[in-house]
C-alpha cells in the first residue's frame, strides 16, 4: 500500500509531459514560431537566440518549429504503429488461445518468428520493396509489436476460458463469438491498455531510429529522428543542433515511460 | 529434461522455417517486381526479363521458396548483385564488426546493470535506490543513436579524445579495434544497461522477501555473504533471462550504431544494400539477424529450465 502515492506521483508527472507533448502537436498544427519547412540562407546554423530560441539547422529553419511539428509524427506514428500491433496481436492471442491445439501451437510459433524481427530490421525488408517513408515505420514498428499483444491476450485468454463467469455464459447457450468478444476480451482489457501505453514510447524510439537510417519519415518533413540525422553533420558548428531534437525524444519518451509504470501500479496492484 | 529439450528444439525448426517464410514473403509476394526493382528505371525491359530468368522468378513461388531454403540451409544465401560476391561471405566479413559491438555492449549491460540494480535493491526506498531508478528512466529515455551523437559530441568533438567514427580493423592491433567500439558499445548498451538495472533490482527484491534470507540474516551472516552467496545466486535466473533476451535485441540495435560512428558492420552492408537495390543481400542479412535472435531466445529458454527445474515440469 505504501507504493500508492509513489504510482500516483510517476502516473501523475508522466501524465503532466504526456499531455504537453500532445499539446505541442495540437498547438504546432495552428502555430509554430516559424515555418518549419521555410529556408534562410543568411541565416543558417544559429544557435539560440530570442529570434530563433533552438537555433537553425544547416539550411537556416527555425529548430524549434521544427521540433514542434516533429511532435505530430511521432504521435501519429506512435498511435498507429501500436494500434496495427494491438489489433493483429489481440486477434491473434484470442484465436490462439481460445482454440488452442494444433492451431495454438502453430501461431505461436509464428509469433516466434516475428519475434525475431525488430522494427529496424522489417523496415529495412519492407524498404527494399517499398519506398522508405512514414507509412513504412508504421507498418514495422506495428509488426515488431504483435508477438507481445499476442501473448497477453493469449495468457489472458487461457486463464479466463475455464472461469466461472465464461463457463456459465458458455452453460446458457452463448456461441464462441459472443463468449470471446463479449465476456473474454473486455475482461483482458486492462492489462492491454498497459502494454499500448508501455508500447507507445518504444514506437517513438523507433519511428526516431527509422528516420534517422533515413528508412522512415523523409525529407523535408519534420522528424525528431532525420533532425539528429542530419545534425550530425554539423556537430562541430552547431552543436545545439543535436541536443533540441534528442531532448524532445528523450522528454516525450519519459513521458510515456512514467504514464505507463505508473498506470501499471494503478491498475495492477501485485506489479506494485 | 531430454523430452524438454527435444520438444523446444522441434519448435525451434518450426520458428525458423516461418523466419525463412517470411523473409520470402516480403521480398517476393508483396507488390512489385523484384528484377524491375534491381533494374530500376534505367533498366530495359529486356534486361529486366533476363535477370527474372536467371533469379529463377518465372517458376511458381513454393518451388522457388523450397530451393530458395535448401540453398540456405547449405549456407548459400545468394549472390550480392552490388558486390558480384557470394552474400554468405558478405556477412562474414562484416562480422567481425558487428558481433564484437554486440558482445561489448552486452558486457558493458551486465557490468553497469547488476551492480546498480543489487545496490538499488539493499537500498530499497532509499536514496541510493531512487537515485538508480531516476538514472534507469533517464537510460531507458534515451534513444542509442542520440547517446552515440551525445558521446561524440563530447569526447571527440569537445576533448578531441577519441575519432569520431570509422573502424580501425583488427588488422591494426586488437587495442585499436577495441578503442574504434568502445563509444559505439556504450551508446548501443545504455539503454540495456537501464532496462537490466530495473529487472535485476525487481528480482533481488523478490528474493531478499523470501523466508531463507530471513533465516540467513538471523543466523547472523554478514549482509555481503546474504546478497552475495544466498539472494543474487538465486536472483540470477530472472537476471540472465533478460540479459539473454536484450543479447538479441543488441543485434538490431547494432544496425543503427553502425551507422552514428560508420562502422563497416552487418547493418551498414543491409542499408548500403537498400540503395543499390541489392535484393539477395536485404534478404540474406534479414534472414541471418533474424534467425540469430530466434536461436538466443531459444537458447535463453533453455538455459532458464536448466537453471530453474520446475519450469519443464508445469
Amino acid at each position: 500500500m505504501r507504493r500508492r502515492p509513489l504510482a500516483h506521483a510517476t502516473f501523475t508527472l508522466g501524465a503532466a509531459i504526456t499531455l504537453a507533448l500532445v499539446a505541442v502537436a495540437g498547438l504546432s498544427l495552428l502555430y509554430t514560431p516559424a515555418d518549419p519547412l521555410t529556408m534562410s540562407i543568411t541565416g543558417r546554423l544559429q544557435g539560440p537566440s530570442g529570434g530563433h530560441p533552438f537555433g537553425t539547422d544547416q539550411f537556416g529553419r527555425d529548430i524549434l518549429s521544427r521540433v514542434m511539428a516533429g511532435a505530430v509524427t511521432s504521435i501519429a506514428v506512435g498511435v498507429i504503429a501500436v494500434g496495427i500491433g494491438a489489433a493483429l496481436g489481440v486477434a491473434l492471442g484470442l484465436l490462439s488461445g481460445y482454440v488452442g491445439g494444433w492451431l495454438d501451437e502453430t501461431l505461436m510459433r509464428l509469433v516466434d518468428a516475428v519475434q525475431g524481427f525488430p522494427a529496424i530490421l522489417s523496415a529495412l525488408l519492407f524498404t527494399a520493396v517499398f519506398a522508405p517513408g512514414t507509412g513504412v515505420s508504421m507498418v514495422a514498428i506495428g509488426i515488431a509489436f504483435v508477438p507481445v499483444f499476442a501473448r497477453l491476450t493469449r495468457g489472458s485468454v487461457l486463464e479466463l476460458r475455464e472461469r466461472e463467469f465464461v463457463v456459465a455464459a458458455r452453460a446458457l447457450g452463448a456461441r464462441d463469438r459472443r463468449l470471446l468478444l463479449r465476456h473474454i476480451l473486455p475482461n483482458t482489457l486492462a492489462p492491454l491498455v498497459v502494454q499500448a501505453t508501455t508500447s507507445f514510447p518504444v514506437a517513438i524510439l523507433a519511428e526516431a531510429a527509422l528516420a534517422y537510417l533515413g528508412l522512415g519519415t523523409q525529407p523535408p518533413h519534420p522528424s525528431w529522428g532525420l533532425m539528429l540525422k542530419e545534425a550530425q553533420n554539423f556537430l562541430g558548428m552547431n552543436p545545439w543542433f543535436a541536443v533540441f531534437p534528442g531532448g524532445a525524444i528523450a522528454t516525450a519518451v519519459l513521458g510515456l515511460n512514467l504514464l505507463g509504470d505508473g498506470l501499471r501500479d494503478l491498475l495492477d496492484p501485485k506489479t506494485a | 529434461m531430454r523430452r524438454y529439450a527435444a520438444r523446444r528444439a522441434a519448435a525451434l525448426v518450426a520458428t525458423l522455417f516461418f523466419v525463412s517464410a517470411l523473409v520470402f514473403v516480403v521480398v517476393r509476394i508483396l507488390p512489385g517486381d523484384p528484377a524491375a526493382l534491381i533494374m530500376g528505371t534505367e533498366g530495359s525491359r529486356e534486361a529486366s526479363d533476363r535477370l527474372r530468368e536467371s533469379m529463377g522468378l518465372n517458376r511458381p513461388l513454393p518451388v522457388q521458396y523450397v530451393e530458395w531454403l535448401a540453398r540456405a540451409l547449405r549456407g548459400d544465401l545468394g549472390r550480392s548483385i552490388q558486390y558480384d560476391l557470394p552474400v554468405g561471405e558478405l556477412i562474414a566479413s562484416r562480422l567481425p564488426v558487428t558481433l564484437p559491438l554486440a558482445l561489448m555492449a552486452a558486457a558493458f549491460m551486465v557490468v553497469a546493470a547488476v551492480p546498480l540494480g543489487l545496490y538499488a535493491a539493499t537500498r530499497h526506498r532509499r536514496a541510493g535506490d531512487y537515485a538508480t531508478m531516476i538514472l534507469s528512466q533517464i537510460g531507458i529515455s534515451v534513444p542509442q543513436f542520440w547517446a552515440g551523437l551525445l558521446l561524440i559530441l563530447l569526447f571527440s568533438v569537445t576533448l578531441g579524445w577519441v575519432r569520431s567514427g570509422g573502424f580501425e580493423g583488427w588488422s591494426s592491433g586488437v587495442g585499436a579495434a577495441l578503442r574504434s567500439l568502445l563509444l559505439p558499445a556504450i551508446a548501443l548498451g545504455l539503454f540495456q544497461a537501464a532496462v537490466l538495472v530495473r529487472a535485476t533490482r525487481s528480482a533481488v527484491l523478490d528474493v531478499l522477501r523470501e523466508d531463507y534470507v530471513r533465516t540467513a540474516r538471523a543466523k547472523g551472516l554478514s549482509e555481503l555473504r546474504v546478497v552475495g552467496r544466498h539472494t543474487l545466486r538465486n536472483a540470477l535466473i530472472p537476471i540472465i533471462t533478460v540479459a539473454g533476451i536484450q543479447l538479441g535485441q543488441l543485434l538490431a540495435g547494432a544496425i543503427v550504431l553502425e551507422s552514428v560512428f560508420a562502422l563497416p558492420g552487418l547493418g551498414r552492408l543491409a542499408l548500403g544494400a537498400i540503395t543499390a537495390r541489392d535484393l539477395p543481400v536485404v534478404q540474406g542479412v534479414a534472414l541471418f539477424i533474424a534467425s540469430t535472435i530466434v536461436v538466443i531466445n531459444f537458447a535463453v529458454d533453455l538455459v532458464y529450465t536448466v537453471l530453474d527445474p520446475r519450469i519443464r515440469y508445469e
